[in-house]
């Protein structure tokens, strides 16, 4: 019984590599952009999944507003802390969404805000954490009605 | 005429997580959309948010156009003591504004 269970953790564990494989290698289908705005901020470490829980509507009508919440399982000491939240898409003109900078006095590793986005497409959030460890979590978002797509007046 | 919508607890015990909402009205033009006759619409959009406590920062964000018009933010704080929220918004074309919320910890 122990055996199995442990063959199935190394199978999930083999599976979430796979899939942060395909967020950050440059020579996949994503593009080059959002490869080079992910290592401008993780550098040469590692992302792996986990501990990021992205709260994001799978089916949105309107591109424009996109409510979003981004939390962190941590318990914010003053010696393991959340440090940083960095969002990014895949399809918008600019890869970036936004950067949020916490610290032990946040308390709760959490925020939300409301986004743009231009197209279906994939939401990625990565925390670093206070031992610089990155974590990541990635939604698939369908939009109906994109945003930056209207004629302004 | 207020720009900027804070939500704080007037009231808090010492040491509690309490969450801070934060809503500043700005257009976030993109800077990717076009007008009818095709020019394109300048960018103007806030690119950085920053909440000090009693002086120290303790929330701080960088923001893109991928974020939607009137920028919400949430975020939690620990406190220890009674003291002042200072807020600010920076962006594009010498955009600045300021806001404050004070507490008070039992």
């Amino acid at each position: 019984m122990a055996n199995s269970e442990h063959t199935r953790r190394t199978f999930l564990s083999l599976t979430g590599g796979a899939a942060v494989l395909v967020i950050v290698r440059p020579a996949d289908a994503t593009p080059a952009m959002l490869s080079a705005a992910i290592r401008n901020v993780i550098g040469e470490a590692n992302v792996r999944t986990g501990k990021v829980k992205l709260d994001i509507p799978p089916l949105v009508e309107n591109g424009n507003t996109v409510p979003m919440t981004v939390s962190v399982t941590s318990p914010m000491t003053a010696d393991e802390y959340v440090k940083s939240i960095h969002v990014f898409n895949e399809k918008n003109p600019q890869p970036n969404i936004g950067n949020f900078y916490l610290g032990p006095r946040a308390g709760r590793a959490q925020i939300s805000t409301r986004i743009r986005l231009a197209d279906s497409q994939k939401v990625t959030a990565i925390a670093r954490l206070s031992d610089d460890t990155f974590w990541s979590a990635t939604a698939d978002v369908v939009v109906t009605l994109a945003a930056c797509t209207e004629e302004a007046i | 005429m207020p720009s900027a919508l804070i939500n704080v607890p007037a009231k808090a015990k010492r040491g509690s997580v309490i969450e801070i909402k934060t809503l500043m009205s700005h257009i976030m033009e993109t800077g990717y959309r076009h007008t009818a006759s095709g020019d394109v619409v300048p960018r103007d959009i806030i690119t950085s948010f920053t909440c000090r406590f009693n002086g120290a920062e303790i929330f701080r964000a960088d923001l893109y156009p991928a974020i939607a018009a009137n920028p919400f933010i949430t975020f939690f704080t620990i406190v220890t003591e009674s003291g002042k929220f200072e807020f600010e918004w920076i962006g594009d074309k010498g955009f600045s504004e300021t806001a404050q919320a004070s507490i008070t910890v039992e």
